[in-house]
C-alpha cells in the first residue's frame, strides 16, 4: 500500500486508505450522532415527573351531585359522584348515538365500548366516574353540568360531553380519558 | 447589482483597516453607495422598519430578562415586579410586549408589499423563502413570549398550541410530551420556552442577514416590476434611500409610541393578568391579535375527511396556510411582476386582503354558526362565524392555489414601460400637463 499510485485514481480497487476514510468517516457520523442525543433526548419528561404517578383521593365527603377536582400528572382529574338521574341518562343513549363508541377506559380492555357501566368506576359502583378533566380537542378544561347534554362543555371550542363524559357534539375526536384507578377503600380512590 | 466597489478609503488608518478586514468597504457598499431603483416609494421602507423593531425587541427583552424569573411560582410575581418596582419596568415591558405586535404590523406590510409588487418572483425565490423563514421564527419567538407572563393566557394559549401535536396519529402525544417536558404546561415548559425565547431573536438576526444578503445579490424590486437596466434607473442609497426609511420609521415610532404611552394594554387580554390556573380555562380563549387568522382557518374545519378527523385537518389547513407561501414563486405563473400592470390581479390582492382581516375578526369571535352550506342555501347568515371562516379558508387557498396559477394565463397585463427612467418621466409628464419629458433628474 505504500506504494500507491496516485493517477490510478478512482479506477483501481479500493484501497485501504479508500477503506479507512470510510470507517473513519462512519465512525464520526456514529459520534456526533451519541453526541446529539442527550441534547435532544434532555427535552424529554424526566424521571422525577414520570413520578409522580399515582396520588390518593378520599371521597368520603362527596354526596350524590357532588364533585371533586384534583391534580394529577399537571392535568386535572374530574371526580365525581353522580345522580341516580345522571347514571340514567347515561345508560340510556344508544350507542349508535355517540361520536366515539370506544370506552377510553383504561381499567379495561382496549376495545370496550362505551356504555354507561363501562365509562363509570364499574358494575355496583356506577355513581363513580373518573376522567381526566382536559378536552380531547386541544386540551382545555371543561366546566362541569354544563352544555347540552347536561355533562361537560369545553368553553375553548365548543364540545359537549354527556353525564358519562363522552363526546356528542363539537370538534373533539374522542371521549374524555378515564386514568387507571382503584378504590382503595370505601372512601379512597387511588389514581395512578 | 453588487457590482464595482467605490469605495475609497483616504486616511491611513482606513486604508490599513481596509487591507486587513474590509468593513468599511463592505458597509460603504451595502448601505451607502448601493444603488437602489429611483422610483421606490414608502411601501418599500417597511425593511427598514423591521430591522429597527428587531433591534427594540432584543434590546428591551435583554434588560426585561435581567428582571425576569422563569419559575412557575415566580413569573407572574417577577412581572408584576417590572411593572411595579423596577425602574422604568412598566416601559420596558410595554415597549417589549408593543413591539411584538408592531414588529408583526411591520412584517405583514413588508409581505402585502411582496405579493403586490411581485417581490417573489424569478431570481427572487431565495430572497422571499428566506422571509417566510423569518416570519415563522417570528411566531415560534412570541408565541413562547407570550407563556413567560405565565398568566390564564399564557398557560392556556400554550396548552391548546402544543395540542395542535395531538393531532398527528399515533406519535402525537408524544410530540407534545417532548414540547412539554412533561404531561402537562409546567416548570419544563416554562423554563425551555424562556431559554428558546432567548434564544430565536437571534436566529432571526442571522436568517436577516442572508435575507439581505441575497436582497444584495438580486436588488430590489421597484413599483413597475421591471429590473434596473441602467445607471440612470438608480440612486445611490444614501442618501435618498436612508433618508425616506428614516422618515417612515419616525411615523411608525409615532404610532408605537402613541400605543405605548396611551393604551398599552389594547392589544392584550386582560385574562393574561390573572396567574395561570391548570384546573381553570378561561371561558373565551383567543390567541394574540397576529395569529388570528390562523386560528379562523382552524377553526373552520369542523367536518371530518376521509380518514382524516376534524381535529387533524384544522391543524393541516393551518399549517399548510403557511407552508404554502415557500411555494408562492412557482404559484403565480404570470411573467408580469407589479400588480400596477395586472388589472385582475390588483383586484384579487386586494379582495385577499380583506379577506386575511375579516379572518383576523372571525378569529376573535366564538366558533358557533351552521357551517358554509347553511351560509350559501340556508340563509343561515347572522352568527354563523363557521361558516363565514369556511368561507374565508376557501378563499385564502383559493388565492394561492387558482387564481394565482390561472391569471397567469388568462390575463392580459397593461402596456409596461421599457425601463424605470421611463416610467418616472411618464409620470412627471403627465404631473406637469406637458408632453415634453423633462432630462433625467434624481428624484425618489
Amino acid at each position: 500500500m505504500s506504494e500507491h499510485n496516485p493517477n490510478e485514481g478512482t479506477l483501481s480497487e479500493p484501497t485501504r486508505r479508500d477503506f479507512l476514510y470510510l470507517t473513519t468517516g462512519m465512525a464520526g457520523a456514529v459520534g456526533a450522532a451519541a453526541v446529539a442525543w442527550p441534547f435532544i433526548d434532555q427535552m424529554r419528561p424526566d424521571a422525577s415527573t414520570l413520578a409522580l404517578a399515582s396520588i390518593e383521593v378520599n371521597v368520603a365527603a362527596l354526596q350524590p351531585g357532588m364533585s371533586l377536582t384534583v391534580k394529577w400528572r399537571g392535568k386535572p382529574v374530574f371526580i365525581r359522584n353522580r345522580t341516580p338521574k345522571e347514571i340514567e341518562e347515561a345508560n340510556a343513549v344508544a350507542l349508535s348515538d355517540l361520536k366515539d363508541p370506544v370506552a377510553r377506559n383504561a381499567n379495561i380492555a382496549a376495545d370496550a365500548e362505551a356504555t354507561g357501566v363501562d365509562r363509570s368506576a364499574g358494575e355496583g359502583k356506577e355513581n363513580w366516574i373518573v376522567m381526566i378533566g382536559s378536552c380531547t380537542h386541544l386540551g382545555c378544561v371543561p366546566l362541569g353540568q354544563s352544555g347540552d347534554f347536561g355533562g361537560w362543555f369545553c368553553p375553548c371550542h365548543g364540545s359537549h360531553y354527556d353525564t358519562a363524559g363522552r363526546i356528542r357534539k363539537g370538534p373533539a375526536p374522542q371521549n374524555l380519558a378515564i386514568p387507571t384507578f382503584a378504590f382503595a377503600s370505601d372512601t379512597v380512590i387511588r389514581i395512578g | 447589482m453588487s457590482g464595482h466597489s467605490s469605495y475609497q478609503p483616504s486616511t491611513g488608518i482606513e486604508r490599513w483597516i481596509d487591507q486587513r478586514l474590509p468593513l468599511p468597504r463592505m458597509v460603504y457598499d451595502s448601505f451607502v453607495a448601493y444603488p437602489v431603483p429611483r422610483n421606490l416609494n414608502y411601501a418599500y421602507t417597511f425593511g427598514a422598519m423591521l430591522s429597527v423593531m428587531l433591534i427594540v425587541q432584543i434590546l428591551s427583552g435583554v434588560v426585561l430578562a435581567m428582571h425576569y424569573t422563569a419559575s412557575t411560582a415566580e413569573a407572574f410575581v417577577s412581572v408584576e415586579k417590572i411593572m411595579r418596582d423596577v425602574n422604568h419596568g412598566w416601559l420596558l415591558r410595554y415597549m417589549h410586549s408593543n413591539g411584538a405586535s408592531f414588529f408583526f404590523i411591520a412584517v405583514y406590510l413588508h409581505i402585502a408589499r411582496g405579493l403586490y409588487y411581485g417581490s417573489y418572483k424569478a431570481p427572487r425565490e431565495i430572497l422571499w423563502i428566506l422571509g417566510v423563514v423569518i416570519y415563522l421564527l417570528m411566531m415560534a419567538t412570541g408565541f413562547m413570549g407570550y407563556v413567560l407572563p405565565w398568566g390564564q393566557m399564557s398557560f392556556w394559549g400554550a396548552t391548546v398550541i402544543t395540542g395542535f401535536f395531538t393531532a398527528f396519529p399515533l406519535v402525537g402525544e408524544w410530540i407534545q410530551q417532548f414540547l412539554l417536558g412533561g404531561f402537562a404546561v409546567d416548570q419544563p415548559t416554562l423554563n425551555r420556552f424562556f431559554s428558546l425565547h432567548y434564544l430565536l431573536p437571534f436566529m432571526i438576526a442571522g436568517v436577516v442577514v442572508l435575507h439581505v444578503w441575497a436582497l444584495h445579490v438580486t436588488g430590489q424590486t421597484n413599483p413597475t416590476g421591471v429590473e434596473v437596466k441602467s445607471k440612470t434607473d438608480t440612486v445611490p442609497f444614501t442618501p435618498y434611500a436612508t433618508l425616506k426609511d428614516a422618515f417612515g420609521v419616525s411615523v411608525f415610532l409615532i404610532v408605537y409610541a402613541w400605543f405605548i404611552f396611551y393604551m398599552p394594554n389594547y392589544l392584550g387580554h386582560p385574562d393574561n393578568y390573572i396567574p395561570a390556573d391548570a384546573l381553570k380555562t378561561p371561558a373565551h380563549i383567543v390567541p394574540e391579535w397576529y395569529y388570528l387568522p390562523f386560528y379562523a382557518m382552524l377553526r373552520a374545519i369542523t367536518f371530518n375527511v376521509g380518514p382524516i378527523d376534524s381535529k387533524l385537518g384544522g391543524v393541516l389547513v393551518m399549517f399548510g396556510s403557511i407552508i404554502i407561501l415557500f411555494f408562492l414563486p412557482w404559484l403565480d405563473t404570470s411573467k408580469v411582476r407589479s400588480a400596477v400592470y395586472r388589472p385582475w390581479y390588483k383586484l384579487f390582492f386586494w379582495i385577499f386582503v380583506a379577506n386575511s382581516i375579516f379572518l383576523g375578526w372571525l378569529g376573535a369571535m366564538p366558533a358557533e354558526g351552521g357551517g358554509l352550506i347553511a351560509l350559501l342555501f340556508g340563509g343561515d347568515l347572522k352568527g354563523n362565524y363557521v361558516g363565514y371562516s369556511q368561507l374565508g379558508t376557501l378563499y385564502y387557498f383559493g388565492f394561492f392555489l387558482v387564481i394565482m396559477p390561472l391569471l397567469g394565463l388568462f390575463e392580459t397585463p397593461r402596456r409596461i414601460p421599457n425601463s424605470i427612467t421611463e416610467a418616472v418621466l411618464e409620470q412627471q409628464s403627465k404631473k406637469a400637463g406637458s408632453a415634453t419629458p423633462e432630462p433625467a433628474k434624481a428624484t425618489v
